[in-house]
């Protein structure tokens, strides 16, 4: 048993890439490794800024011998068929083998020396790696994620010859760039190897890494009593910076605390990769930061620390440049540089499309409980913000600089100009439209909040509703993998937003007034002359309801409702989303119960029967007398009764959307159900009762599938 | 390799670019000097953009004024500029040890990497209107990105015979880092021991104060379009008379005065968004006219 060791040393790998190119690593080679016959016991991968490392153990010094059974001529072919095989394969004619009327040469195929094929594994992987972007170097045409400098493979202790690219293998690797530069160190098995690297100030294994950065990072602020606030994604990709990483504390001028938290953060994070630090008692940023160094800087790191300082004072100062003109143009006046800015080719400038949130999300007002005054003011102003130089230099915090300007300048404070929205509004009034456009732009992702103030709720909405019908309208829509504009994202972000908040909504209603604005304002005139027409208009509202419809299954089956009962409750037609997710919540209920199970029993075999009765001639079903009553037993009057009574409270219950009210109004059928199909026949020779017996059958399946449609029901 | 100048008083503005040229130049780099176009980056220097293309090596080091008319800030603003000066390298093709060697020019103009923390982080270049695009990383010091570093892929759309290594350093932001200074106008231009000590700002203030002005307010509108036009036909007009003529070299710094008037006609304010793109496209249509002549004539010569 032996071990292999594969290190492709290159130029620096972006951090991004690192961990799945160790995967891709691992998982090619074991598929090589399976292919070629050989066993191993682990494979391991890693991956750092300049090295995608494999440790393969337990392999055999060569591969198992073989036999292999070549196919020959079928007997009694012609001689010359015949001798041209035993040519071929060396194989004498006595030892030539029959089967099934066909000669076959069992070869025997000695395994090869694993060395060799490592050595064709490696060559073979390497040439065809899967990076998402790939470079050549020099006079070469190899490509690599950046220029491969070295090989280092190993197999039991030897180097395994391959030559890539201008690159030949060796057992050399080199350790730190800056910290222990020497020569060239030489390996001969992982454990050696990757000791051999610590020395070398390198860090071999990613997880490793992360951890110095955690524990150094808490530690340099325990100096303070501070604490780090804690950024997952930017640990990730320091941990593919450095091979050495070592965090550092860094000043920054307490003067920049009065810029929005989010400002600071962003801006250290997005520009200098630094983590931000707070104070643990009252979570307030602290006018520091965390650097991740890939040095232990011989002077103790004085430079390196207050280098950073002052590059993060640049950086800052330009976001205080950016916030203190902001504020100099309210976001009224922005309105008009939104009229600069194409949203769409097809759908206007985004000055159109902030005045069709502002409508629609007046509209949507009343139905989400929301002042339609705020609607309208917090729609209007919530594109505000992308024409500030806060959004053009961080556009992630688009939202949230329009809510903090709107709030400034609703409030009066600070130098803006003072916007007409807020005249009258008090400080609830205008934190409530501050608010809004902050968040109207949540969910955006299925991790995020939903919102749930009225306000923003009915921004939120419009602003989605408006994307969606709009590119519904000039048919842009979602094709297979392919969403450009976000469209599955804004469709699933009205439906968290409906179903969290409860709200009752007409899907059909609503894109038909989003597609009002769009023709009232921004869509383009050649989609405006095609949607006059009334047949165009009902196309997108179906297509886009459809749409929604896919993707509510979507998210209620991703919350493990049933999707055959999902599927029930569509079946209706329903467009409202709140009801649809209630009567699949309602169904799911009732069916666990024994009435549903047994009520669905019940209408399966109704059904059936009526399925049977529609392939007889329609015609004897048709005289129907009322002299037969006496002749009636009481399961049947019964269930007539009851019926009655059932199919109007569960007309009610519908009415007042109370679904679960409805379902348990369907069990009140099951007795009498159960007990009509106990005693009655309803194949009664004389047709007329038969027909009336039909009848009731149907009346039985329809009442059920006013709640849903019961036929779809599976198991 | 501890260099004198690591030794020594910060590196004046002018004494950077010695020590770069001293530098480059005992890498077997042709010290050429700026092209006499307007252009926005030292890439668009025909020693970079047309060299690129071809088989035959090719290694320069060149200063290059760039001008970015929507950079101007009336002098202003600390950092930034409407004309400032890249220090432009190219490799070709780019040997195994480029990366040493660029490490070496910063060890050179005293940045100790023991000290300071060098990090290779992930920028791919590309510039679409000369159709160009190519794998590498933004340099940094000490968090301050002190260098862009391209491995050329695609020259004026096309696949480059050999690669070439590119490597662009912000003379004034380097200089800044060296001297430790915070604003770019109180850069020491040269020598404080000098008879007439200057600073950038005695260099270059004014100028920044009155280009500003013109790229943002005086310019003329109506003479840029002209000339811009005048300039889109002159390109045709001599590619037109076909590779044997050999008049790419003056085509294409026809092209170059036409993404100036371009840049310029965008500081006006005079490009609406939606023909941003269109000029964009007119430009990258023209310079990759020249790069395919280019690669005619310079395979013939």
């Amino acid at each position: 048993m032996a071990e292999f060791l594969l290190e492709l040393f290159s130029e620096e790998i972006p951090a991004r890439m690192q961990h799945q190119a160790a995967r891709d690593l691992e998982r090619l080679s074991r598929a090589a490794l399976a292919a070629a016959d050989l066993e191993f016991t682990s494979v391991e991968s890693f991956s750092g800024p300049r090295r995608l490392t494999l440790v393969v153990d337990g392999l055999p010094l060569k591969q198992a011998d073989r036999i292999e059974s070549r196919r020959g001529p079928k007997v009694g072919a012609p001689a010359q068929a015949l001798d041209g095989f035993l040519r071929s394969t060396g194989v004498a004619r006595t030892d030539l083998v029959e089967r099934d009327g066909t000669f076959y040469a069992d070869l025997p195929r000695p395994g090869r020396p694993t060395g060799e094929l490592l050595a064709e594994i490696t060559t073979s992987l390497v040439n065809s790696f899967p990076w998402p972007k790939s470079m050549r170097s020099g006079t070469s045409s190899f490509r690599w994620i950046r220029p491969l400098r070295r090989i280092t493979c190993v197999f039991d202790g030897a180097v395994v010859p391959v030559e890539i690219g201008a690159v030949a293998s060796s057992d050399l690797t080199e350790g730190h760039r800056f910290m222990t530069p020497g020569p060239p160190i030489r390996v001969c098995d992982f454990t050696q190897y990757k000791t051999a690297l610590a020395v070398r100030s390198v860090i071999l294994d990613a997880k490793d890494r992360k951890a110095r950065i955690a524990s150094g990072a808490e530690a340099v602020c325990a100096t303070k009593g501070l604490e780090l606030v804690p950024d997952q994604a930017l640990l990730d990709e320091l941990a593919g910076l450095a091979e050495w990483p070592t965090p550092m504390l860094g000043d920054m001028d307490p003067a920049f605390l009065d810029l929005p938290a989010e400002v600071i953060r962003t801006s250290m994070r997005t520009h200098q990769k630094y983590f931000a630090v707070r104070d643990p008692a009252t979570q307030a940023l602290a006018p520091h930061f965390v650097v991740v160094a890939n040095i232990e800087p011989v002077d103790g790191g004085g430079a390196l620390a207050a280098g950073n300082a002052k590059v993060l004072s640049a950086r800052l100062n330009d976001a205080r440049f950016f916030w203190r003109e902001d504020q100099k143009v309210s976001l009224e006046a922005r309105l008009a540089k939104l009229d600069g800015v194409v949203f769409h080719a097809r759908l206007g400038t985004l000055r159109a499309r902030a005045e069709r949130i502002e409508g629609l999300a007046s509209r949507l007002a009343a139905r989400v409980g929301a002042d339609p005054i705020l609607a309208a003011a917090a729609g209007r102003l919530a594109k505000a913000d992308l024409t500030t130089g806060m959004v053009g230099e961080f556009p992630e915090l688009q939202g949230v600089m329009g809510g903090y300007y709107a709030r400034l300048e609703g409030r009066r404070e600070g130098d803006f100009p003072n916007g007409a929205w807020s005249a009258g509004l008090d400080a609830a009034a205008v934190d409530a439209v501050a608010d809004a456009v902050r968040d109207h732009y949540r969910p955006v992702g299925p991790a995020d909040a939903v919102p749930t103030a009225p306000t923003t709720v009915a921004v939120a909405l419009a602003d989605k509703l408006d994307t969606l019908t709009g590119f519904f309208a000039i048919n842009e829509r979602p094709t297979g993998s392919k969403d450009p504009y976000g469209l599955r994202r804004a469709a699933l972000g009205v439906i968290r937003i409906v179903l969290h908040g409860r709200i009752a909504l007409s899907l059909r209603a609503a894109i038909d007034e989003a597609l009002e604005g769009l023709l009232a304002n921004g869509l383009g005139s050649e989609e405006r002359r095609k949607m006059s027409e009334l047949a165009a208009r009902a196309e997108v509202r179906e297509g886009l309801t459809a749409f929604f419809a896919d993707r509510l299954k979507a998210a209620l089956k991703d919350e493990g409702r049933r999707h055959d009962l999902v599927d029930a409750v569509f079946a209706l037609g329903d467009d409202d989303m709140l009801s649809i997710s209630d009567r699949v919540e309602g169904l799911s209920s009732f069916l666990l119960g024994e009435d549903g199970a047994s009520l669905l029993s019940g209408y399966r075999r109704a059904v059936n029967i009526l399925k049977a009765e529609d392939k007889r001639a329609p015609a004897e079903t048709q005289a129907a007398g009322l002299g037969h009553a006496s002749r009636r037993p009481p399961e049947e009057t019964a269930l007539e009764e009851i019926l009655r009574a059932v199919a109007m409270d569960v007309d009610a219950a519908l009415g007042r959307n109370d679904y679960v009210g409805a379902m348990r109004q369907l069990a009140k059928l099951r007795p009498p159900v159960d007990a009509f199909f106990e005693k009655v026949l309803v194949n009664d020779p004389d047709p007329v009762v038969r027909s009336l017996r039909l009848k009731l059958l149907t009346q039985v399946r329809d009442t059920a599938n006013r709640v849903a449609d019961f036929s779809l029901i599976s198991g | 390799m501890p260099s004198e100048a690591a030794q020594s008083a910060p590196l004046c503005f002018q004494d950077l670019i010695l020590t770069l040229h001293q530098y480059w130049s005992g890498q077997g780099c042709l010290i050429l000097q700026p092209y006499d176009v307007e252009v926005g980056a030292g890439t668009l220097h025909p020693a970079t953009v047309l060299r690129a293309l071809g088989p035959k090596p090719w290694r320069a080091a060149y200063v290059q004024p760039s001008r970015r008319p929507s950079d101007g800030r009336y002098g202003e603003n600390p950092n930034r500029l409407q004309h400032y000066y890249q220090y432009q390298v190219i490799l070709k093709p780019n040997p195994s040890n480029m990366q040493e060697l660029y490490l070496g020019s910063l060890a050179a103009i005293g940045l100790d990497p023991t000290v300071h923390d060098i990090r290779f982080v992930e920028d791919d270049w590309e510039n679409p209107t000369v159709g160009a695009w190519g794998l590498g990383w933004e340099v940094w010091c000490d968090g301050m990105e002190v260098s862009q570093y391209t491995y050329f892929q695609q020259v004026g759309g096309l696949e480059v015979d050999v690669v070439a290594g590119e490597i662009t350093y912000g003379l004034e932001r380097l200089a800044m880092y060296v001297q430790n200074v915070d604003r770019v106008y109180d850069l020491a231009f040269n020598r404080a021991d000098s008879p007439a000590p200057k600073t950038y700002g005695d260099v270059f203030l004014e100028s920044e104060k009155e280009f500003s002005a013109y790229n943002f307010e005086a310019a003329d509108v109506e003479t840029l379009q002209r000339q811009f036009a005048d300039m889109e036909r002159e390109v045709g007009r001599l590619l037109g008379l076909g590779a044997s003529q050999s008049l790419v070299l003056p085509a294409y710094d026809h092209v170059l005065k036409a993404s100036h008037l371009f840049n310029l006609m965008d500081a006006r304010g005079a490009i609406a968004v939606a023909e941003r793109q269109s000029y964009i496209a007119r430009i990258r249509d023209l310079c990759r006219a020249c790069a395919n002549q280019w690669v005619l004539v310079e395979a013939g010569a």
